[in-house]
């Protein structure tokens, strides 16, 4: 059951990023050329969609805090941490320079593999490289910060 | 590219918004994608099995939509280059910052989390500069 309710979430999602024009690049870029403002050519509908997103998650989330467990699972998983640290920053500054050449984010990019589109495949197929070094680089990080025990 | 359409915009941010809140209501995840992405190809990640259905659907729904007459049109692209020096900075950075523009810009905002409101405004200023520069500057 949780099953087919992920799945249906997920069509949700995708036709709101459809619907909305989120998957269409030039939209997006569109938003983030804020130097556009002033000669009249901007684009303000990602604001639009974020603030509406918005409209209905701050309320929807407030009603999802106030229940002890969630309707179909026996733990919501919350995320805990509030601190700001380097890693937060630094990977949110090298994904914004990555949404900001092509204008496809994780969800879009996705989605957009519906085209069949050779470019937005091989994307994808980029991220997925980049989400995998970071695993591998994460993993090596670790095992050198433990103590050399088995290394005698 | 059509022109601005607020209503569509706001239907559309709406559903995006939904989906979160009914994923974290009924099954208390967040839609975070990179994170259900990230997750699903992790060696060490478990639980599976949601997170495949729910990109499933994810893929499902643009050609719902084009099956209902819309047209499915790919998103314009730049040079091979570019798209995988790109591909690999999201990639990349969205594990290392832990979320994207949905797990932080929508769920970690909505409940108010300083760590998403942190990094919502970082990758959104640092887009904004990439792409001031990308079509100003060069």
């Amino acid at each position: 059951m949780p099953i087919f309710f992920a799945l249906f979430c997920g069509f949700t999602f995708g036709a709101g990023l459809v619907i909305s024009g989120m998957t269409d690049t030039a939209r997006v870029l569109g938003f983030l050329d804020v130097l556009a403002i002033p000669k009249d050519g901007w684009d303000p509908t990602l604001a639009i969609v974020m603030a509406a997103a918005l409209v209905v998650s701050i309320p929807g989330f407030w009603l999802a805090k106030r229940r002890e467990r969630p309707i179909l699972a026996g733990l919501a998983a919350w995320p805990t941490r509030t601190d700001l640290d380097r890693p937060l920053i630094v990977g949110a500054a090298l994904f914004g320079a990555g949404w900001g050449l092509v204008g496809l984010c994780p969800g879009p990019a996705i989605a957009n593999l519906a085209t069949l589109s050779p470019p937005v495949l091989l994307f994808v197929v980029a991220m997925i490289a980049g989400m995998g070094a970071h695993d591998l680089w994460q993993r090596a990080q670790r095992s050198a910060a433990l103590p050399a025990a088995s290394d005698g | 590219m059509a022109p601005f359409d607020p209503i569509s915009a706001a239907i559309g941010g709406a559903l995006i918004g939904l989906a979160a809140t009914m994923l974290m209501l009924v099954t208390g995840r967040i839609a975070g994608i990179s994170g259900i992405l990230g997750d699903l190809i992790d060696l060490a990640g478990g639980d599976r099995l949601w997170r495949l259905a729910f990109i499933a659907g994810l893929i499902a729904a643009p050609l719902a939509i084009a099956a209902s007459g819309a047209p499915l049109r790919a998103p314009t692209m730049p040079g091979w280059i570019v798209i995988v020096i790109a591909g690999l900075l999201v990639g990349f950075g969205t594990r290392l910052g832990s979320g994207c523009t949905s797990g932080h810009g929508i769920c970690g905002i909505a409940r108010l989390s300083p760590r998403s409101i942190a990094a919502t405004m970082t990758f959104m200023a640092v887009a904004m500069l990439v792409v001031a520069f990308t079509r100003h500057a060069l």
